[in-house]
């Protein structure tokens, strides 16, 4: 796995332009036709896969790409018709790259490639094969040349070369070796468009030893190259380095001034560079001789050509390949533009950063209090300033690491079309508030989860066609992706019109298998949450809630791991939505510290709604485990009992009720003191404590010492709770 | 906390090649026992320790080791010997411990340390199968120093977070763990 930096850019570039393609391919099968642009989209993400590929030498992904790219080429070229059998064979053939790349990751490329590629190369070809016939059908014989040679570069005879081969000069820049990019390898995939006749290489810029930096590329080749590849495709090759290296491409039987040109315009000494091109094989002797003594005639005649002149010689270079270059040219523009806006990092930097930051927040919280105990007004203020600028540095380094979850979510497309057609609904998926922004981690890691609901949505809530057109529904069915921010959270919903949960079932389920005890009369609520036990999910019959190994109570896990939490919403018969509510970020947050006995706890600052004072008359009620809180019951969980503190002799004379909410519970946490707000980092507690209940992490203390950070939705949940069976 | 601290990084950590050999010796509820000195990082004094609520007894808590967030265990609990109780000579001693999902910081309350002491591999007796009064798979051998054996303790064994981890969830299950209803 030691993959130097460009292949990891590869693999990484290779996966967006992966992802780019699937939208496109879906957007296509969508409209069912394919649009030139969208068709165009999908084309150059394969061009520059292979390109890229090609570059480090993958022939396998080469190899393959170019089938799928020549599919996608006669399909530009309006000599195929889209349908939907293309779509679907398009999108496999993506999926089989991403496949490729995976392997190049796992550097595992030399395994022999799995079965299915020799399958869909072949219905791959089967279009290709398909397309020829029918051009042999309606064209006339005569112009059946391959359409390469049409679109190379016609001799315009006269003044031309015997040479039936291309020559290409190449000049790289110092800085090549140092972009990641070996000149070699574009020689040898070169050699995959044709044969590589010679290879000239000139070490003319190579500077004394003393001098010579091993980081820059000095040399420059002449090649001589036969192929029937057009002028584009030969230019496709260098494409990477085209800015910043000197290429010059002359197709076969050229004028014999071009070659004149080109020893113009090269570095090199001219008389040198002839004797090159004659051993290239490009120049015979005499042509050689002719052009030298055409080109001092020339100078003796003390007309220096203008360059429109020769511009206008350069017509061995056809219109539409003029055309498609100053194409390409804009794209590459606009591209540059987009790439000047975005810088990507590594993200282990970006997390080092943000650990450094999470540092100064505690070095800064000590420093504040150090000042508040010297009592120095001056030094209070300076470093309340401070405390300041960490805050704002502190959220735009967060910020950072923000990511729109609409990418996420979009993913999703492919996994509806797919499973809907697997269980043969008629199923849409529409997604919205695809621009909320959520911490990168918590993104990668929300993506199994969500596969798995949208998945269970699709095949257990929406029903049949037939079953819903009985009801009165329309036959689409309709998976809903929502995504908004509520109070510190990203609350992500999916939600489908289908059947919604059968209580009754759920119920009868949980009495078998013990979950619950009979009598109870549980909420509607606390019913579906029972659907997310372990224990419940693995049996699929009867609950038809379940099922791929993967049960509810895995995504729960999985969410609280996150330090999230899920629930359900369900009418029977209208639907069911399913409400995930995830922290912003795992790194640092604003918390609100309060001191139980010798302990100092942390409760993150978004889910404090209020503090109250517990006075002698509340107190004395308060033992019943409620508060009356404005009217309104406010169930209570006393920390002292809760965690059993080891010094309980002489309660406190004082205490305090943090209301905290989450979701739309609410709850009261009995403390002894509050010491107000306080800038928290979260440190993981480690494996250790992976089963410390009410503990969610703990932070570092301007004093020095370690406080716990609280496990709010837990202590709400143990608070509002009737079943204690529920939280064992 | 850590102006106090006796940093072993220079004169102890150093000799690698005979650090095999080399064992930190220190007291434990009157008893003498060791550890290879290769695994430990550091000894600090002991001192603001936070406790976690809801632990099983021989996890004392964490404290803040520049930064990181480390948990303390107190070997005496761990033995099933009771608490060990702090005394001036206190100590906690940092140990990395190889688990399966890499390295931890782990630190050992323990009440006195002595000395780094030389002991050849050949006053090394293998653990006894009983009699010593502590799992035998916590030990990596009896040492003989003076005529007298110090138990050498398998730190990767003896603070193993797996299985630490493992009876906290298990003793975090209990009925009393979480009050019913709070």
């Amino acid at each position: 796995m030691n993959l130097d930096q460009a292949l990891i850019t590869f693999i990484a570039e290779s996966r967006e332009l992966l992802e780019d393609m699937e939208a496109a391919l879906l957007r296509m099968e969508g409209q069912g036709e394919g649009d030139p642009e969208t068709v165009n989209a999908v084309f150059r993400a394969a061009h520059t896969i292979k390109g890229s590929a090609g570059l480090f030498g993958l022939d396998a992904v080469v190899a393959f790409t170019h089938v799928f790219e020549n599919v996608l080429d006669a399909l530009r070229d309006g000599r195929l018709a889209f349908g939907g059998e293309l779509a679907a064979l398009f999108l496999e053939c993506g999926d089989h790259l991403q496949g490729l790349i995976l392997r190049v990751e796992a550097g595992e490329l030399d395994a022999p490639p799995p079965p299915v590629e020799a399958e869909l190369l072949k219905r791959l070809r089967a279009f290709l094969a398909d397309e020829g016939s029918k051009k042999a059908e309606t064209a006339p014989p005569k112009t059946q040349l391959p359409r390469e040679k049409e679109a190379s570069v016609r001799p315009l005879g006269g003044n031309g070369v015997q040479t039936d081969h291309w020559h290409i000069s190449l000049r790289f820049s110092p800085d090549v070796l140092r972009h990641g990019m070996d000149p070699l390898s574009f020689i040898r995939y070169l050699g995959t468009l044709g044969q590589v006749l010679h290879v000239q290489t000139l070490s003319d810029a190579l500077p004394a030893l003393t001098e010579m930096d091993a980081e820059s590329c000095y040399l420059g080749f002449e090649i001589a190259f036969a192929s029937e590849a057009s002028k584009a495709e030969i230019e496709g090759v260098f494409e990477f380095v085209r800015d910043s290296a000197d290429i010059h491409i002359l197709p076969p039987n050229s004028q014999i001034e071009e070659y004149i040109r080109l020893i113009h315009e090269l570095p090199e000494d001219d008389l040198k560079l002839g004797e090159i091109l004659v051993r290239c094989g490009t120049l015979t002797d005499s042509e050689l001789t002719r052009a030298l003594a055409d080109q001092r005639a020339g100078e003796e005649a003390g007309a220096a050509r203008p360059l429109g002149e020769i511009l206008v010689e350069s017509q061995s270079v056809q219109a539409p390949v003029v055309d498609a270059a100053l194409d390409k040219q804009q794209q590459i523009k606009t591209q540059k533009q987009q790439e000047t806006r975005f810088i990507r990092v590594d993200a282990d930097r970006l997390g080092q950063l943000i650990n450094l930051i999470g540092e100064l927040v505690i070095t800064n919280a000590s420093a504040q209090l150090q000042a508040q105990r010297a009592g120095l007004s001056d030094l209070i203020e300076a470093t309340s300033s401070m405390a300041r600028l960490v805050e704002e540095v502190r959220d735009s380094a967060l910020s950072l690491r923000m990511v729109q979850i609409g990418a996420t979510f979009s993913k999703f497309q492919r996994v509806v079309r797919d499973v809907s057609r697997e269980l043969g609904k008629d199923i849409e998926l529409i997604i919205t508030g695809g621009d909320t922004e959520l911490d990168k981690t918590v993104v990668e890691r929300i993506g199994d989860p969500l596969t798995h609901l949208v998945r269970n949505s699709m095949d257990h809530g929406i029903e049949s066609a037939e079953v819903r057109r009985a009801r009165g529904k329309p036959a689409t069915g309709r998976v809903i992706l929502n995504a908004y921010h509520d109070s510190g959270s990203i609350v992500i919903e999916i939600s489908d019109d289908g059947g919604g949960l059968n209580r009754e079932r759920i119920l009868k389920k949980a009495l078998e298998r013990g979950l619950i005890e009979p009598g109870h009369n549980l909420s509607d609520r606390e019913i579906y949450q029972l659907i997310f036990e372990p224990g419940f999910s693995t049996v699929d019959q009867v609950t038809n809630l379940s099922g791929r190994g993967v049960g509810m109570d895995v995504v729960r896990r999985n969410i609280n791991e996150l330090r999230g939490s899920i629930e359900l919403d369900s009418e029977e018969g209208k639907g069911t939505t399913i409400r995930i509510r995830l922290p912003l970020t795992l790194a640092i947050i604003d918390g609100f510290l309060v001191g139980v006995g010798a302990s100092s706890y942390v409760v993150p600052l978004d889910m404090v709604k209020e503090c109250v004072e517990l006075r002698g008359e509340d107190m004395a009620k308060s033992t019943k485990g409620y508060l009356n809180l404005r009217g309104e019951v406010l169930p209570l969980v006393r920390l002292r009992e809760l965690f059993d503190t080891r010094e309980t002799a002489g309660g406190p004379r004082r205490e305090n009720v943090v209301v905290v909410g989450y979701g739309d519970m609410k709850a009261g946490l009995v403390v002894d003191a509050l010491h107000g707000e306080y800038q928290t980092v979260i440190k993981p507690l480690g494996p250790l404590f992976s089963g410390a209940r009410g503990i969610g992490g703990s932070t570092i203390l301007g004093t020095g010492d370690v406080a716990l950070i609280l496990d709010v939705p837990l202590l709400v949940r143990v608070a509002s709770s009737h079943e204690p069976a529920l939280t064992a | 906390m850590t102006s106090n601290a006796l940093t072993l990084s220079g004169a102890l950590r150093q000799p690698e090649m005979e650090g095999n050999n080399q064992f930190l010796t220190f007291m434990l509820d009157g008893e003498t026992f060791a550890i290879g000195i290769l695994a430990i990082k550091e000894i600090i004094e002991y001192g603001s320790l936070t406790t976690v609520p809801l632990m099983p007894v021989f996890v004392r808590g964490v404290i803040n080791l520049r930064g990181a967030v480390v948990p303390v265990i107190d070997l005496s609990a761990r033995f099933g010997r009771g608490v060990t109780s702090v005394n001036r000579r206190s100590c906690i001693v940092i140990v990395e411990i190889e688990g399966e999902e890499g390295s931890h910081d782990v630190g050992v309350v323990v009440d006195a340390v002595n000395e780094v002491l030389d002991i050849d591999a050949a006053q090394i007796e293998p653990p006894p199968s009983f009699g010593a009064g502590i799992r035998s798979e916590f030990i990596r051998g009896m040492g003989k120093i003076d005529g007298q054996f110090v138990i050498i303790l398998d730190v990767n064994r003896v603070l193993s977070v797996e299985e630490m981890s493992q009876v906290a969830q298990l003793g975090e299950s209990a009925p009393a763990a979480l009050p019913a209803g709070a």
